[in-house]
């Protein structure tokens, strides 16, 4: 049984067909890339394995149960946390309060509206922990906002950590980072793999080579190659994607 | 509680406390439980970034029901206001349930529609609301307690309205109230993170509909007559304005907001022709004036107040 699995799903948006019968099956513990030129299909996919958007036909099974069309917390609840592409906090909130937010959602007491705020400051120290985790420490108590860009990815991740997810969707983990955030976030990675099974959609091939066990590439919607990172890399019909496409 | 939150406590009982010494009963009674009404929008807008432009009818179902049952049972005025809140919380369970499944502007047309149908369907069941001659007659009964006087019913009402500030206040400083502006801040998110952000948003509406069903009982038991100005869309537009004008995501706003949109109409009524055109223009100002509103503001000046009392002190000392 593998932890996450599709079954021919499919996507149209008004005539286009964004995904088109994909079928793939994570293998746990691994880390797997989804790549392909703009316009593959990868963020549509990635969206309806959070169940952000809805398939169209096809279906999605995690750990043996069906989940398709289930709601974002839902399948979070499950143990498959996520990040976002562009970075997406609550501004005003200091670091820490993210990660306490994360901590609880599982606890009844975060629908307590008669309950003080205190009855959630238990989570505070496996906060720190997690914050100190990704790096993140020294600035637990900084707000979001003022927060430089790696450091808001790195809470991104945080995020998602905190939640204890057995499986690991990362969209675009490394987009827009300078060359030495991008290294941090590879061993950040690297770090947090352990016992998970990750996804992580990514455009930096030197990321997918550093990180990836498995590459599976997507072209029009479609799955065209699947495999270790330097078999996919000599698949012609890769290499005939990328070609295609100027700014690969 | 933070000292701030405590000083704000104490000056805001004594107000209460000492309003209908100052100015007339009707009016501070008026201040008080607008205040409270605009609280619960505050609730909704301001927390949870949801506009509701049909807040009267919540406010006007708990003042019909209250007044209802205070008539036809001659029930105590605080077991009528329970009524009223329990009527208004209903109403808002499938209101809210609708509504919250639309964002921003269609979120306030979904409520104001409901609140425009309440109005019409409260109009027209005459046999039991009396239509456009509303329900009149209300009795204000506490037992053992005469409640002639419109300052004994501020009196006895008080407490009741007290309760209704401190539960949207620990609402708002609850672990609910956090997810709550998580949510308005980035719904996505709190999706992401695993929260069942709709249950949240009901729940906050329910919440704010009961708030503003208590308020509306009082104001309806308070008059004794409950009539159709109470389901009025402009009433949902006065809840509206007198939470931004104080400042939205501070609940004490709307009590600012409430004591001046109050104030100016009262003063003005007695002094020209068309209070309306005045009281518009002065709210103009205030709101292009202090973007954040009124609250913001007059605490930024208190701050310095406060900063600047302790630095001539120390200089004395010095």
């Amino acid at each position: 049984m593998s932890v996450l699995e599709t079954r021919d799903l499919t996507k149209d948006f008004a005539g286009f067909r964004a995904v088109d019968r994909v079928s793939l099956a994570l293998d746990d513990g691994k880390v797997h890339a989804l790549v392909g030129p703009n316009g593959a299909g990868k963020t549509t996919l990635f969206h309806m394995l959070t169940g952000f958007v809805k398939p169209s036909s096809g279906s999605i099974v995690a750990f043996g149960a069906d989940v398709t069309g289930l709601p974002p917390y839902r399948i979070s609840r499950m143990g498959i946390a996520r990040s976002f592409q562009i970075t997406s906090l609550f501004d005003r909130r200091t670091a820490l309060e993210h990660v306490v937010l994360a901590l609880h959602v599982a606890d009844p007491v975060s629908l307590h509206f008669w309950t003080p705020e205190r009855a959630v400051a238990r989570y505070r120290e496996r906060a720190i922990d997690i914050l100190e985790e990704v790096g993140l420490g020294l600035v637990a108590a900084r707000t979001a906002d003022s927060l430089p860009y790696g450091q808001k990815r790195a809470l991104e991740l945080a995020l998602a950590l905190a939640l204890e997810p057995r499986v690991l969707l990362l969209d675009e983990p490394t987009s827009g980072m300078s060359l030495e955030d991008v290294q941090r976030t590879i061993a950040l990675v690297r770090h947090v793999r352990a016992g998970r099974t990750v996804l992580l959609v990514e455009h930096n091939m030197g990321v997918v080579a550093e990180l990836a066990d498995r590459v599976i590439v997507m072209q029009q919607g479609r799955v065209i190659a699947d495999g270790g990172y330097e078999h996919v890399r000599h698949d012609p019909a890769v290499i005939a994607a990328y070609l295609g496409q100027i700014d690969a | 509680m933070t000292r701030r939150d405590i000083a704000l406590l104490v000056v805001g009982i004594g107000i209460a406390l000492v309003l209908p010494r100052v100015l007339y009963s009707a009016l501070a009674l008026r201040i008080v439980l607008w205040a409270l009404f605009a609280v619960s929008v505050d609730l909704l807008l301001g927390y949870g970034g949801m506009l509701s432009f049909g807040h009267a009818a919540f406010w006007g179902a708990g003042g019909y029901a209250a007044a209802l049952l205070a008539k036809a049972y001659q029930l105590p005025f605080p077991l009528a206001a329970l009524g009223g809140i329990a009527v208004a919380m209903a109403l808002a369970a499938p209101i809210g349930y609708l509504a919250i499944r639309r964002r921003g502007i269609y979120f306030a047309m979904v409520t104001l529609a409901f609140a425009q149908m309440l109005f019409y369907v409260v109009n027209e069941l005459r046999d039991l609301t009396g239509g456009e001659n509303g329900v009149q007659g209300v009795p204000k009964i506490l037992p053992g307690i005469s409640l002639g006087r419109t300052s004994d019913f501020y009196y006895a009402a008080l407490p009741l309205v007290l309760i209704g500030f401190f539960v949207a206040y620990r609402i708002v400083h609850s672990p609910f109230g956090h997810v709550l502006v998580s949510i308005r801040d980035n719904e996505a998110r709190a999706q992401a993170l695993g929260y069942p952000t709709q249950r949240y948003k009901l729940i906050a509406f329910v919440l704010s509909g009961g708030i503003a069903g208590l308020a509306g009982s009082l104001f309806a038991i308070g008059n004794s007559f409950a009539s159709l100005e109470l389901l009025h869309w402009t009433t949902s537009g006065s809840a509206v304005l007198m939470t931004v004008l104080g400042g939205m995501g501070t609940l004490w706003g709307g009590g600012v907001g409430a004591a001046i949109v109050l104030l100016l109409e009262d003063s003005l009524s007695s002094v020209t022709e068309a209070p309306g055109i005045v009281t518009g223009a002065i709210l103009i100002a205030i709101v292009l004036g202090f973007r954040r509103g009124l609250a913001p503001a007059l605490h930024t000046a208190a701050v310095l107040a406060w900063a600047r009392l302790r630095a001539m002190r120390a200089a004395r000392e010095a």
